[in-house]
C-alpha cells in the first residue's frame, strides 16, 4: 500500500487509548458496512446483477423507521422486523417487476434498469419527504458505555451486534436449509438447477428479498445514531461496493471480512495519515485487490 | 387581396397603437430588478427564503407603511413619479452555466435595472461577471467567498460580511477579548475542523491565518469530507489535543454538524468553546439534534432576538410571519435588506440607467437604524464594492434555540462559556 508522508509529527501523542478507541469504533462501524455489503453480494452471486438502488433501498428502511417513530411513536428497535419485512417485499416486487424483464438482456440495460430505480426512488424521497435532514431524538437505545477513558456508543454497539447476527442467520440460512441450498445451486448454474426441479424465478425473487432484508436492517440500525436524508443512501452503497469488490464477487463470508476491514482501514487511515484522506486509504486498498486479485480476496470468479 | 392587405395593414397599424398608446396613459412605470436564486435542486429551502425577503421588501417600498426604513412611507419611488418596483425571480438550480444564462436573459430580454442572488457563492461568481460585462449593477446580498470581492468588478456591490473580514477584524480582536474579559479563562490554542471545499478550506484558512496574526497558536487543523459515513478518525485527532485545547473552531454543513455533534458526545469530546462559521442555520439542525446541540456558537447577521432592543426588527418580522407564516432568519432578512438598498440606490439616481445607479449606490450611506441587519450601517468601498459596516453578532444555542449572546450590550442570553462537559449535562 502506498502512504502518502505522515502529517502528524508529534507521534507521541498516539496515546493507547486513543488507537484503541478508533480501532473499536472503526470495528463496530464497519460491521454495518458488512451487513450493507452482504445484501449486494447476496444478489450479485446469485445473479451476477449489481443493484445500483441498494442504497436508496437503505434510505427507504430509514425513513421508515424515522415515520415510524416521529407519527406512531414505536422505537427503531421494535420497527426493526417491519424493515425486514418491508424490504424483503421490495426486493421481491423489485425482482418481478424489474428485473425479471432484463434477467437475459445486455449488461448495460440491467445497469440502466437498477440505476435508473435508485434514481427513481432517491427523487421520490426528496419529493415526498423533502431534502431535510432528519434524525431520531431519543431512541431507546442511546447513550454509551464508558470503558476507563474508551467510550463505545450504545447504538453503535448494538448496531454491530446485530449485524453479527443478522449475517449468522444468513450463513445458516444459505448452507443448512433447503431453500438456501437451492440458492446456491441455482447461483452455480442456473440451467443445471432449473432441469433439478429448482425454480429459478422462487429462488431469483427470494434472493432479492434477502438481500434487500439485510440492507434493510442496517439501514433501521443504523437510523438510532446517523442522520437520514433522501441521498443517505449513496455513500454507504459506495462503501459496499468496494466491499464487495474486495470480498469477492459472490463471495458471502468474503463481503463481510471485507466491510469489517473497511471500517478499520477508513478509521485508522484516518488517525495516522489525515482525515481528508480516509476514503483514499480505502481506495488504494481495493485497488491494490483488483490489480493483484482481480476476482476478490475470497472471489470464485 | 388588396383590401385583405389593406385591412392586415390597417389591424397593425391599430394594434401599433395601442402598444404605444399605454405608457403615454401617465401610469407609473415600473422599475424591473432581476432576482436569481436557488428555487429547486438542493439549496431550494434557501432560496425560497430568499426570495420571501425580497417580495417583502417590494411590498413594503410600493405600499405605505410607518417604518423607519428607506422608501417605507412613500408609494414607489418618489423621484421616478412612484415609479413601482418589480422583481422578476430566476431559478439557478445550482448551477453556475444556469445562472449565467438567466442573468443573459434577463438583462437582454426583460431589461432588468439591476440584478440581485445568487446565494452560493460560485454561482453568484458567474452571474456577476455577466453582469459586469453588460454594465448592469450586480448586488450580492448572500453569498461569501471572499474572492467575489476581490475580481475588480466595477458594478458588483455585497452588503453581506465575508469570512476574511470577519477574522481580520471581529473574531480575534473583539468577540475573544471581550468574552474572556466578562467571563475570565482563557483561549490561546485553537483547534481547527473544517470540510474539504471551497468554503471550508477558505473560512479555515483566513480563520487561522488571523489567528496566529492575532498571537493565537493553532494547535491542530483537520480537513474532512462532508459526505462522511463515519467521523471517528477526525474526533480521535481533535481528541489528541484534547488537553491544550481552548476552543474549536469549525466550519462544517448540517449533516456533517449534526454527525459530528453526535460524535463529540459519544466520545466524550469536551473542547471549552465551539464555534462554527454560519454552516449551521438550517432549522434542520437544531431539529435533528435537539439538547446536543446546545452552547454551540454561530456568528450571524441576524436575530429575531434583535427585536427585543429594536422596534424596527420586530415590526419587520411581524409583517414577515404575517405574510409567510415563519420568522426572518438571515437570509430573508439580508436580501430584505439588499431590495431596500437597491431601490433606494435607484430613486436617488433618479433613472434606470446604470451607470446612474452604480453611482448613486457608492454614494450610499444608511444608518443602522434604518437596517434590520446587524450591521453598523451601509457604506460601500468604492474598490472592491464591499459594505464596510457589516457586523455580524454571535448567536449561542440555547434550550434548542439560536439565541443572541454578544455583542454584550444587546444580549438577550447569558452566554455560556466554559461549555458545560457532557458527562455534567443533564
Amino acid at each position: 500500500m502506498i502512504l502518502p508522508p505522515v502529517i502528524q509529527k508529534r507521534t507521541s501523542m498516539f496515546t493507547t487509548e486513543i488507537i484503541l478507541q478508533t480501532l473499536i469504533s472503526g470495528l463496530l462501524m464497519g460491521c454495518v458496512y458488512a451487513l450493507v455489503a452482504v445484501g449486494l453480494c447476496l444478489i450479485w452471486g446469485l445473479m451476477e446483477i449489481v443493484n445500483f438502488a441498494h442504497g436508496q433501498f437503505m434510505m427507504l428502511a430509514m425513513f421508515m423507521t424515522f415515520w415510524m417513530y416521529t407519527l406512531l411513536g414505536v422505537d427503531p428497535l421494535f420497527s426493526l422486523p417491519l424493515g425486514a419485512v418491508l424490504l424483503f417485499l421490495i426486493g421481491i416486487a423489485t425482482y418481478f417487476f424489474i428485473i425479471k424483464g432484463i434477467l437475459y438482456t445486455t449488461f448495460l440495460a440491467q445497469i440502466f434498469a437498477t440505476f435508473g430505480l435508485g434514481v427513481f426512488l432517491h427523487s421520490m424521497a426528496q419529493f415526498l419527504w423533502t431534502a431535510n435532514y432528519r434524525s431520531i431524538q431519543n431512541p431507546l437505545i442511546a447513550g454509551r458505555i464508558a470503558a476507563g477513558k474508551i467510550f463505545i456508543g450504545f447504538p453503535h454497539l448494538a448496531a454491530a451486534v446485530m449485524c453479527v447476527i443478522g449475517f449468522i442467520f444468513l450463513y445458516w440460512f444459505i448452507n443448512k436449509t433447503e431453500i438456501g441450498l437451492a440458492l446456491q445451486a441455482a447461483s452455480e448454474d442456473r440451467e443445471a438447477a432449473s432441469l433439478m426441479g429448482i425454480n429459478s424465478n422462487r429462488i431469483f425473487a427470494m434472493g432479492w428479498g434477502i438481500g434487500s432484508a439485510c440492507v434493510g436492517v442496517a439501514g433501521v440500525l443504523l437510523s438510532n445514531f446517523f442522520y437520514i436524508f433522501p441521498e443517505v443512501g449513496f455513500t454507504f452503497a459506495l462503501i459496499a461496493y468496494v466491499a464487495v469488490a474486495l470480498g469477492g464477487f459472490g463471495s458471502i463470508p468474503g463481503s463481510f471480512i471485507a466491510g469489517v476491514f473497511i471500517g478499520l482501514v477508513e478509521a485508522l487511515g484516518g488517525l495516522f495519515i489525515d482525515p481528508a484522506f480516509k476514503y483514499f486509504s480505502v481506495y488504494v486498498l481495493y485497488l491494490a485487490v483488483v490489480f493483484i486479485r482481480p476476482q476478490g480476496l475470497w472471489g470464485r470468479y | 387581396m388588396r383590401t385583405g392587405k389593406i385591412l392586415l395593414v390597417l389591424f397593425l397599424a391599430m394594434g401599433l397603437c395601442a402598444m404605444l398608446g399605454t405608457p403615454a396613459n401617465a401610469q407609473p412605470k415600473e422599475i424591473v430588478i432581476g432576482g436569481i436564486w436557488p428555487l429547486t435542486g438542493p439549496s431550494a429551502p434557501t432560496g425560497v427564503e430568499c426570495v420571501q425577503g425580497a417580495k417583502l421588501a417590494m411590498e413594503i417600498i410600493n405600499g405605505k407603511f410607518d417604518l423607519n426604513l428607506p422608501l417605507a412611507r412613500t408609494e414607489g419611488l418618489p423621484r421616478l413619479g412612484g415609479a413601482k418596483v418589480k422583481i422578476l425571480f430566476a431559478d439557478h438550480q445550482n448551477i453556475p452555466d444556469k445562472a449565467m444564462g438567466e442573468a443573459e436573459r434577463l438583462i437582454t430580454q426583460e431589461k432588468v435595472s439591476s440584478l440581485m442572488g445568487c446565494y452560493i457563492s460560485a454561482v453568484t461568481a458567474p452571474a456577476s461577471q455577466a453582469a459586469e460585462r453588460r454594465k448592469i449593477p450586480f448586488l450580492d446580498a448572500d453569498a461569501i467567498a471572499p474572492t467575489l470581492i476581490k475580481r475588480g468588478f466595477k458594478y458588483f456591490f455585497r452588503v453581506t460580511q465575508d469570512d476574511e473580514i470577519w477574522f481580520r477584524d471581529f473574531m480575534w480582536t473583539r468577540f475573544i477579548p471581550d468574552i474572556i474579559r466578562k467571563k475570565g479563562g482563557k483561549v490561546q490554542n485553537v483547534a481547527v475542523l473544517h470540510e474539504n471545499t471551497l468554503w471550508g478550506v477558505d473560512a479555515a484558512r483566513y480563520g487561522s491565518e488571523y489567528a496566529k496574526k492575532h498571537g493565537f497558536n493553532v494547535v491542530t487543523q483537520i480537513a474532512y469530507p462532508a459526505r462522511s459515513t463515519s467521523l471517528i478518525s477526525e474526533v480521535q485527532k481533535l481528541k489528541m489535543v484534547e488537553k491544550q485545547t481552548d476552543m474549536l473552531l469549525q466550519a462544517s454543513y448540517t449533516a456533517d454538524g449534526i454527525l459530528f455533534m453526535k460524535t463529540f458526545h459519544e466520545m466524550d469530546y469536551n473542547p471549552p468553546l465551539i464555534f462554527n462559521d454560519g454552516g449551521y442555520r438550517e432549522p434542520a439542525f437544531l431539529e435533528a439534534l435537539g439538547k446536543k446541540s446546545d452552547y454551540i456558537l454561530q456568528r450571524d447577521e441576524f436575530s429575531v432576538d434583535m427585536g427585543e432592543r429594536k422596534l424596527l426588527v420586530k415590526q419587520v418580522n411581524d409583517l414577515y410571519k404575517k405574510r409567510f407564516g415563519v420568522d426572518l432568519n438571515t437570509n430573508s432578512a439580508r436580501n430584505f435588506m439588499g431590495v431596500i438598498i437597491l431601490a433606494d440606490a435607484i430613486n436617488r439616481a433618479g433613472s434606470t440607467d446604470p451607470e446612474a445607479i452604480r453611482l448613486a449606490l457608492l454614494a450610499t450611506k444608511i444608518p443602522p437604524e434604518q437596517s434590520i441587519c446587524s450591521w453598523e450601517g451601509i457604506e460601500f468601498d468604492p474598490n472592491s464594492g464591499q459594505n464596510i459596516k457589516a457586523v455580524s453578532l454571535m448567536l449561542q444555542v440555547h434550550d434548542g434555540r439560536w439565541r443572541l449572546v454578544w455583542p454584550f450590550d444587546i444580549a438577550v442570553k447569558e452566554l455560556v462559556y466554559p461549555l458545560p462537559k457532557w458527562s455534567e449535562r443533564k
